[in-house]
């Protein structure tokens, strides 16, 4: 009975064979490490928000009057409202720290490289989409911070010869920020923007199946067709949409194997996630921020202005700057850059293990500069802190400069045929 | 398909000309959702000028007014601060206000109407922030110069004509917005003065 309304719906929506081909007879390297389950944790993190963010919609109210007492409301008379809103909070500094790591990953074992540059380009939009996201989500609670950091953020497009202050009036609806410009950002925030995160997310993941998953060697696990013998294949079952064309090796099914590998991550991460959200969602006032609970005053400029910390490096780099045209273009550039890597680096060889040491010192230099200027961006602009600032953004682009250069030439050791572990 | 012979030219005239009528409509059909985001009718009447009562400005006090949703700083100069503001010209982006940031009525070196008052908007021209006043004792961040702004997010400076000193982000000067005095005693933010 039942497999015959499988059969049924088989036949005219192929569902199972979609299920087989993503999942259970989806061949991934049978040497995926600990870094890898970013992925699947940025997955269960934007759940998380779709469905929080459903929930908060139904008590929130998208006014300049209504909206910070609505999150009151929510925090206070609503059952449970307080929890699905540090659920939505804390979830978006996770978000960030999971993407962040996931990107790193991509960074290290070269995965942003030939055949996975457009791979790579969906990951880049899906993080532009993220960033854009939460700057909208968080002028919502209409707290003071929210405001003036809207305030700030909207200016860069100030900074455009010509047009910027047009553009910015237009942009927020009012002449300075005001309930008009927190409308639309609501409806960005939860229609528009969630849609393009979904697709994009969607198209990854397609993109991601089509070349195949990387791993930690950056070796290749599809070997032309009839060049291995029977063997030394892969012993497992893969959909025929991959062993068509190639003798696989090196693989498991993506399920069960990584599902429950990806498991125990999730509870690892969710256990970390529950104790931020149940002991520190204010996360010690990066989260959500001391004057987040004034309401929003067009009067009165917190005394120190930081973005939420996910921003922190790119922030840093626009206002080290001391040219608002120059500052905005470095900010931006920051991005474009990354949205450039598999172009930036010329090497054929893709994981760090098998590339020159300059490549690991460039890497690591990298995120350490990434990680100074994040914790600068949390902090007032003195001096010494522009100073530190100003080495940390030359090492940021410098990454991208010293990988070109070395890339072109690079003396890598030999890499295997086969994974090692 | 049939075999049926194509007129390859009509075909492409036809899908150019289809594409070019379509083209029009997309932008036809863009101009209300772009132009749903400018300011309302509502936010453009809540853009009004301001009337302030300046005969109650101590002499050094600044009073702030509200106009647009933006603070409006207005000063009463001493004889002390005027003074002051001849000396570190050189320190300065744009000493002479040579870039329009002020009504040409307010091009001079005072940036007002009345030197004895500053009026003038408290949004830093980096990103927008409030700029905190300091009354002696802004020789903390600039020597030698008493009184002054100070913006507290990236720590850009002006002096009490509103003009940017140099090595901070803000680009330009404040912004002097238009204004008038139509008696004595009150200051008229948003309109320029007929016969000034």
């Amino acid at each position: 009975m039942f497999s015959n309304l499988m059969a049924w719906i088989e036949q005219r929506l192929p569902l199972m064979d979609a299920m087989n081909k993503h999942a259970a007879q989806y061949p991934a390297p049978k040497n995926f490490n600990f870094w890898y389950v970013f992925g699947i944790l940025a997955s269960v993190v934007l759940v998380n928000q779709l469905l929080t963010g459903v929930w908060l919609t139904m008590n929130y109210e998208p006014s300049g009057d209504g909206a910070f007492a609505s999150v009151e409301y929510i925090m206070r008379d609503v059952d449970y409202g307080w929890l699905l809103r540090y659920m939505h909070s804390t979830g978006a500094s996770a978000f960030f720290i999971v993407v962040y790591m996931h990107m790193f990953r991509g960074m290290m074992y070269g995965s942003y490289q030939k055949p996975r540059e457009l791979l790579w380009l969906f990951g880049m939009l899906i993080f532009l989409v993220l960033m854009a996201e939460a700057f909208m989500g968080y002028l919502l609670p209409w707290g003071n911070m929210s405001y003036w950091g809207a305030q700030v953020i909207i200016s860069i497009f100030g900074a455009i010869p010509v047009i910027g202050d047009d553009l910015t009036l237009w942009i927020r609806g009012d002449y300075v920020i005001s309930g008009a410009t927190l409308n639309r950002f609501f409806a960005l925030h939860v229609i528009a923007l969630p849609l393009v995160l979904v697709v994009l997310v969607f198209l990854h993941i397609l993109a991601l199946h089509e070349v195949g998953s990387n791993n930690p060697d950056g070796t290749n696990i599809k070997k032309p067709k009839g060049s291995v013998p029977p063997e030394e294949q892969s012993k497992f079952a893969f959909h025929e949409q991959y062993t068509k064309k190639y003798d696989i090796v090196d693989a498991i099914p993506f399920h069960p194997y990584y599902t429950v590998k990806d498991l125990v991550a999730v509870v690892i991460f969710l256990i970390v996630f529950c104790a931020v959200m149940f002991f520190a969602p204010e996360g010690g006032g990066y989260f959500i921020e001391a004057p987040n609970f004034e309401p929003a005053n067009s009067l009165k400029t917190p005394e120190h202005i930081a973005p939420v910390w996910y921003f922190g490096p790119f922030y840093t780099i626009l206002r080290i700057i001391p040219d608002k045209l120059l500052g905005a273009i470095g900010m931006f550039g920051a991005i474009i850059a990354l949205f450039m890597l598999p172009w930036c680096d010329r090497g054929v060889v893709k994981s760090l293990r098998y590339r020159c040491t300059a490549h690991t010192v460039n890497l690591i230099q990298f995120a350490i500069c990434f990680i100074i200027l994040g914790v600068l961006g949390t902090l007032p602009a003195t001096p010494l802190n522009n100073m530190i600032g100003t080495i940390a953004t030359f090492g940021y682009f410098g990454f991208f400069v010293a990988i070109w250069i070395y890339s072109k030439n690079e003396k890598t050791k030999p890499v295997p045929e086969r994974v090692t572990g | 398909m049939s075999n049926a012979p194509v007129n390859n030219g009509r075909r492409r005239f036809l899908t150019a000309a289809t594409s070019v009528v379509g083209g029009v409509g997309v932008v036809g059909v863009a101009v209300p959702f772009i132009g749903s985001w400018n300011p309302s009718a509502r936010a453009k009447a809540a853009g009004a000028p301001v009337e302030v009562n300046v005969s109650k400005i101590e002499p050094g006090q600044l009073i702030r007014a509200e106009w647009r949703g933006k603070p409006v700083y207005v000063v009463r100069r001493t004889e002390e601060i005027l003074a002051e503001l001849s000396t570190h010209d050189g320190q300065l982006k744009d000493p002479q206000s040579e870039v329009p940031q002020q009504p040409v009525y307010a091009t001079n070196e005072y940036r007002s109407i009345k030197p004895e008052f500053l009026v003038a908007l408290g949004v830093c021209t980096h990103l927008g922030c409030a700029p905190t006043h300091h009354k002696g004792d802004f020789d903390q961040h600039v020597d030698g110069v008493k009184d002054g702004f100070f913006c507290p997010c990236h720590g850009s400076k002006f002096d009490m004509a509103g003009r940017v000193f140099q090595s901070v982000p803000a680009p330009t000067n404040l912004m002097i917005p238009e204004h008038s005095f139509p008696t004595e005693d009150t200051l008229l933010i948003g309109v320029s003065g007929g016969e000034a």
